[in-house]
């Protein structure tokens, strides 16, 4: 009987040692994923880093063509995505944390945002492409690509505002309308200033997801291929601000990538590459910024 | 000394209130605008198109001059690299999870989550760069070493799905790994007292103690690979073809939507309205999987003492 | 059975509590009580864990208001005005700037300490600097906090150990200044010197302003306390004089909780 109990054990133990190697196989097999990846980017792409690549247009000689419109186009587009994502967000966040009643339509608002987080991408460039452009005829334009963008991380900007107001304890609410303070004095004295890490994380994540998006873009109609800028929104003469800017059409970086991997030319794939490289380098150090003021508000705020 | 007057103050509340009310209300106008718009254009599409040419013809070509609705070529091609894409993620990233939650020390752990959600912050148009350009080749090579062909063309559904796989591992990882080490350690103490290795209360105890927490994290995967679309339009080819052969280039619902609306299409035509429709089925397929992987969720709840 | 002291004639009344009934969704938590506080004077509300005398305590300062599935029946009523605390028409803001509370585990605001204990005034639209800065010193005084913290005023209140937090929170509280201070377990958190401390400043502090405090201490309560109010499962068993209330109880149940037979 103990013959066959200390095999059974033994059995058991080379199964959890093989497990054991898998997993950890697995894991590496991930990170030389990730170090493939920039292996070829970076061997493809260096040579065509440069301040060239930073300055110029696309252009159908691969030496010479540059992500400016891209690069502009993005910082352009992002600029709306802000505006429109962040305050309604945070809003959205506080309202249902600190103000939402349990009823039906706070458990319908929560069922929403939970479904959009599901949503594809591509379906939001549908929608906008319906509504935005044609219903509402604001054109292909940065103002379009803004909002889209906007609507898309709202559901990522929401929950982690959630997230980061939920961790406030009860008991300093509690002492802060035990005071006489009113709801909103409570919420912005205090709910407020102590979830700000949290929250910034979640929008700098938020942010970097949305520096990466493709596929609602293309379907709204931004251009694969455009020579020129949009006009700029501050200009020399009164009133110093303008608009334009936000009726113009444009493009941005990973569709610039996009239609250079799509071409048959190696050499544009080298461009493509480099333009990879700039869009890894941003995403990759957004996140890595946001994981970081994460770790440091965390450490900092002790209840 | 009490400066305040009582009534203004009241009104600045009640409206700070509704205003943010208003913010959260946002997200349903945006959920009514999406369903509103991909109905909108759909219902003219069939009055065109029956319904059964649409489930049942094998050829979708919307852009011929003898255009052609059946959307199976279309929902294979979804069906196939999700089914690629999952058989990576799912066995890697649980496997990972399972590491991670029940024998990593906490200093590894501290490092391997961060770096995989950054695995998750890469773009997919860079991933479809890396699955035309390194996997597909590097397949090529492989086939050629083991079989002698290199069985796929520069575009197929296996490096596509493959790298797809990749870029979900980081979602089921991280979710299965929350579900697990919300799992009390009573019970797996419970289990060791009982003489069961780690691995054995990993697989007994843990997992189907987490079952809610996994299955969500499965069905977020399923929804992202199915949504995903910059991958497959990138590496997949974009010719619909109806087959369930990895191998061979397709196309997918979404990369059909990328490849309409790179080219001009008026709005209003029969083509322009193609697009919404496949939306409206991808959006169909989606939400269904959330609805289920709620249900799952719901009734398989854990509630810990 | 409840037993209510008669009120000597030198004694005026603060508030006066008039068959209270208390519901969390459908359970009653406080059943049918009736007691007075006097004025400038602190009772002592003790009894077993779940006896309700948190939740009555927290009727005062309409808290429960913050939470949904809760209601009540009955008065508080403010003496002399007459106002009924517990009523539709009465503002839980400007209620609790008139009643101070400090909590169980010390909860100082992640602010500094100047600004912990000014965030009550700040509230109420107070701006100029020199009042607030007075009456900042004035409350720190009161808590017997002044001297140990003037150097350090604008550091974080995180740095205080935990008897200083919680006198920071007095702090706090007083520099409004309340007609009724209420106190919920302060010191179930510190240890005996920190509580000590508590006790002295509560003994204090009386002269000015009313307390009501929550203990399962007994002993506490026979140090700090002039009345004690002692409650079984949801009712007020006996109401009297401190002194009587542990040397004499008229009630049973009584008796055998402050000679230790259950806690």
């Amino acid at each position: 009987m103990s013959h066959d109990r200390s095999t059974w054990i033994l059995r058991q133990k080379i199964y959890e040692k093989i497990f054991l190697v898998v997993s950890v196989f697995f894991l590496i097999c991930s990170g030389l994923v990730l170090g493939a990846l920039l292996l070829d980017l970076a061997q493809s792409g260096t040579s065509r880093i440069s301040w060239n690549l930073f300055s110029n247009f696309p252009s159908r000689f691969p030496e010479k063509a540059g992500i400016l419109s891209a690069w502009v186009g993005t910082l352009l587009v992002m600029l709306v995505t802000c505006l429109a994502a962040i305050p309604l967000g945070v809003a959205a966040g506080i309202y249902l944390e600190e103000y939402a009643p349990k009823n039906r339509i706070t458990t319908l608002i929560e069922i929403n945002i939970s479904n959009l987080a599901g949503v594809p991408s591509i379906v939001f460039g549908l929608m906008a492409l319906g509504i935005f452009v044609y219903k509402f005829a604001l054109g292909q334009s940065v103002l379009t690509a803004g909002l889209t963008l906007a609507l898309l991380i709202l559901p990522i900007i929401i929950v982690t505002t959630r997230e980061a107001i939920r961790a406030i304890p009860l008991s300093i609410r509690e002492a802060a309308y035990a005071l006489g303070a009113t709801k909103w004095q409570v919420t912005k004295d205090h709910v407020l200033p102590y979830s700000l890490g949290g929250v910034l994380t979640g929008i700098i994540i938020a942010m970097s997801r949305a520096i990466g998006e493709t596929a609602p873009l293309v379907t709204i109609g931004a251009l694969t291929f455009i020579a020129f800028l949009p006009p700029s929104p501050v200009q020399t003469t009164a009133p110093f601000i303008n608009f334009d800017w936000l009726n113009s059409p444009f493009t941005v970086l990973p569709i610039q990538m996009f239609n250079w991997v799509s071409r048959p030319d190696p050499e544009f794939h080298k461009n493509a590459a480099a333009a990879g490289l700039v869009l890894l380098i941003i995403t990759v150090s957004m996140n890595a910024i946001a994981i970081f003021l994460r770790v440091q508000f965390r450490r900092r705020t002790r209840w | 000394m009490l400066k305040r007057q009582k009534s203004f103050q009241h009104l600045r509340e009640w409206l700070i209130e509704k205003i943010l009310l208003l913010a959260a209300l946002s997200s349903v106008l945006v959920t009514l605008g999406i369903v509103f718009i991909l109905v909108l254009e759909s219902i003219p599409f069939f009055k065109s198109v029956p319904l059964t040419n649409f489930l049942f013809d094998p050829y979708w070509t919307p852009l011929f001059s003898n255009p052609r609705y059946g959307i199976g070529s279309l929902v294979a091609g979804t069906l196939v690299t999700t089914l690629v894409a999952l058989f990576v993620a799912i066995p890697v990233g649980s496997m990972i999870a399972i590491f991670l939650s029940e024998y990593a020390p906490a200093k590894l752990r501290e490092w391997v989550k961060p770096a995989l959600e950054l695995l998750s912050a890469i773009p997919t148009v860079v991933y479809g760069y890396f699955a035309l350009l390194v996997v597909a080749p590097f397949l090529q090579k492989v086939f050629s070493l083991i079989f002698g062909d290199p069985l796929i063309s520069g575009f197929s559904m296996l490096s596509a799905g493959l790298v797809m796989g990749i870029m979900i591992i980081p979602y089921v990882s991280s979710l299965s790994e929350d579900a697990m080490r919300a799992v009390p350690m009573y019970l797996r103490e419970a289990s060791f007292a009982l003489g069961a290795t780690r691995f054995q209360t990993a697989i007994k105890v843990v997992v189907p103690s987490a079952f809610s927490g996994i299955t969500a994290a499965y069905t977020l995967a399923i929804s992202r690979a199915v949504g995903e679309t910059m991958i497959v339009a990138i590496a997949a080819g974009m010719q619909p073809t109806l087959t369930l052969n990895p191998l061979q280039p397709a196309s997918t619902i979404t990369a059909f939507i990328v490849q309409v609306s790179l080219g001009d299409l008026p709005h209003g035509s029969l083509g322009y309205q193609s697009i919404f429709v496949a939306g409206l089925t991808l959006l169909v397929f989606t939400l269904s999987f959330n609805l289920f992987g709620h249900w799952l969720r719901k009734r398989f709840r854990e509630v810990y003492a | 059975m409840v037993a209510v002291a008669p009120l000597f004639a030198e004694e005026r009344i603060k508030a006066r509590v008039d068959s209270l009934n208390f519901f969390y969704g459908e359970t009653q938590a406080l059943k049918d009580v009736n007691f007075f506080v006097p004025d400038k004077k602190v009772v002592a509300l003790i009894g077993p864990s779940g006896c309700g005398k948190t939740t009555l305590l927290r009727c005062f300062n309409r808290m429960h208001d913050l939470y949904a599935n809760m209601r009540s029946t009955g008065r508080i009523f403010l003496e002399p005005s007459g106002l009924d605390i517990l009523s539709k028409k009465v503002d839980p803001i400007e209620l609790r700037m008139k009643i101070g509370m400090v909590f169980q585990k010390p909860n100082p605001f992640p602010k500094s300490i100047f600004e912990n204990v000014a965030y009550g005034l700040r509230i109420r639209g107070e701006k100029v600097a020199s009042y607030i800065d007075g009456k900042v010193e004035a409350a720190l005084r009161d808590a017997a906090l002044w001297d140990e913290v003037k150097e350090r005023l604008h550091s974080s209140a995180s740095s205080l150990s935990g008897g200083q937090q919680q006198r920071l929170c007095m702090a706090r509280s007083l520099a409004t200044d309340p007609d009724i201070m209420l106190f919920d377990e302060p010191t179930s958190a510190l240890d005996p010197i920190a509580t000590a401390r508590i006790e002295e400043l509560i003994d204090e502090l009386k002269s000015r302003v009313t307390i009501i405090i929550v203990t399962h201490n007994m002993q506490q309560a026979g140090r700090v306390a002039d009345y004690t109010a002692f409650m079984y499962l949801g009712e007020l068993v006996e109401f009297d004089r401190t002194s009587k209330i542990f040397t004499n109880p008229t009630q049973k149940l009584t008796e055998q909780y402050v000679t230790g037979c259950f806690g």
